[in-house]
């Protein structure tokens, strides 16, 4: 990415939504805890190509690094993930309700 | 592995491997001087794969933007500094 | 000013919108893995609200106090130089194992700080990073054409200052200690930390002018 051509700098900013922050707090959290490192959050999120830069926010692709990362760790299973997944939406239709905090 | 000296010059390694680096492609092939010796850091080309990491040499090296650029620098007085792992420089020699 | 935010939130950051929008899958993702995660015993739920305290704490605020003890202490500004990351855990700041260097802006010195391969910032020190900060157009062309960068933040910089980039690209952080500003001879700490930006401790703005 250095020294590509590019646009005017965009100097829109935003705070932080409390999902983010629990993205943010989970990276901190695991690799403190030595589950993985800072540069395999990056090598994940550089494997996701691109598009994903393009395409997803800054924490929707910090969360599915972490979630790589976890999964090869063996912290739990892919099956685990997508059954609580489906738990988390029937919850509610808003993060508040879906999260229950 | 050499241990650079401040000062010394040296060049980037121009190879260009898959996988997680942290050798930006911008200063790939490029020449540099040793701005200042840093320690030793675990290599993240280990820990990136959640394998146990060596302990490399870490340096600080700085580039003018003449260097990277060449005739394109926006302004040729001006540089850029970066962290590079032992593993990517290469020593060059002052002598002819 | 471009930069001169006055509308921002404790963090640094603007304002955002209450977070009532329908859920995304990747806000279900966070649930579900936190939770499993806790589940498992692998981290509690006290851990990650503490957590989040922590780097609600760390905000410009904390850099520029550092930055205001330099212009007041020339010992302390010594050790800033030599060891940036030591300098601010000794005024009592909590930044972990962060290693931090700072670079000073002189009359012939501007510095400025990137990361071009991801976002890394002094985030232990300075709270997490404004979102220009992380964007393809700042990264691609800050060691490009940091000059026409910097016009765009409202600095314009002589040609005779020369202009240092710092590309984060390994383990180091990086802190732009900025040149006091004219005029502030009367001041003492605690106002002179009130001039000092977050911008101006990245190198895209400069402190504050006396009013």
């Amino acid at each position: 990415m250095g020294g590509d051509a590019a646009g005017p700098v965009p100097m829109e900013g935003h705070d932080f939504a409390l999902w983010e922050k629990r993205v943010d707090a989970l990276m901190a959290l695991c690799s403190a805890k030595g589950h993985f490192t800072v540069d395999g959050l990056r090598r994940a999120l550089e494997d996701m190509g691109e598009d994903a830069f393009e395409n997803h926010s800054y924490y929707e692709r910090w969360v599915a690094a972490i979630n790589q990362n976890l999964i090869e760790a063996g912290l739990y299973t892919l099956e685990e993930l997508g059954t609580r997944m489906q738990v988390v939406a029937a919850r509610g239709r808003t993060y508040g309700d879906a999260s229950g905090a | 592995m050499a241990m650079h000296q401040v000062h010394n010059r040296v060049r980037v390694r121009a190879i260009m491997p898959p996988g997680h680096v942290r050798v930006p492609a911008y200063l790939r092939g490029k020449t540099g001087v040793i701005e200042r010796a840093l320690g030793a850091f675990s290599n993240p080309e280990q820990l990136a794969y959640g394998l146990p990491a060596d302990k490399t040499p870490l340096y600080r090296v700085r580039f003018t933007m003449q260097d990277i650029w060449g005739e394109q620098a926006e302004s040729p007085i001006d540089t850029i500094d970066a962290e590079i792992f032992a593993h990517w420089l290469e020593e060059l020699s002052d002598a002819p | 000013m471009p930069h001169d935010h006055h509308d921002l939130s404790p963090s640094g950051h603007p304002y955002r919108t209450d977070n009532d929008g329908p859920l995304t899958y990747w806000q279900q993702m966070e649930i579900a893995l936190r939770e499993l995660l806790i589940e498992k015993g692998i981290l509690t739920a006290a851990e990650v609200s503490a957590q989040i305290d922590l780097m609600d704490s760390r905000s410009p605020a904390n850099g520029a106090a550092v930055v205001a003890r330099a212009w007041t202490d020339p010992d302390f500004k010594a050790r800033l130089l030599d060891n940036a990351g030591d300098a601010a855990r000794e005024m009592g700041f909590d930044i972990g194992v962060l290693h931090l260097i700072a670079v000073e802006n002189t009359d012939m010195v501007h510095n400025l700080i990137v990361c071009t391969l991801c976002s890394c910032y002094p985030r232990n020190l300075l709270g997490l990073p404004p979102d220009w900060y992380k964007t393809r157009a700042y990264r691609s062309r800050a060691v490009r054409e940091p000059r026409a960068v910097l016009a765009e933040f409202g600095i314009t910089l002589p040609e005779t200052v020369q202009l240092r980039v710092h590309d984060s690209t390994a383990d180091m952080r990086y802190i732009v200690l900025p040149a006091r500003p004219a005029g502030t001879e009367g001041l003492d700490e605690a106002a002179l930390a009130q001039l000092v930006t977050r911008d101006s401790m990245i190198g895209t703005g400069l402190p504050r002018a006396l009013e």
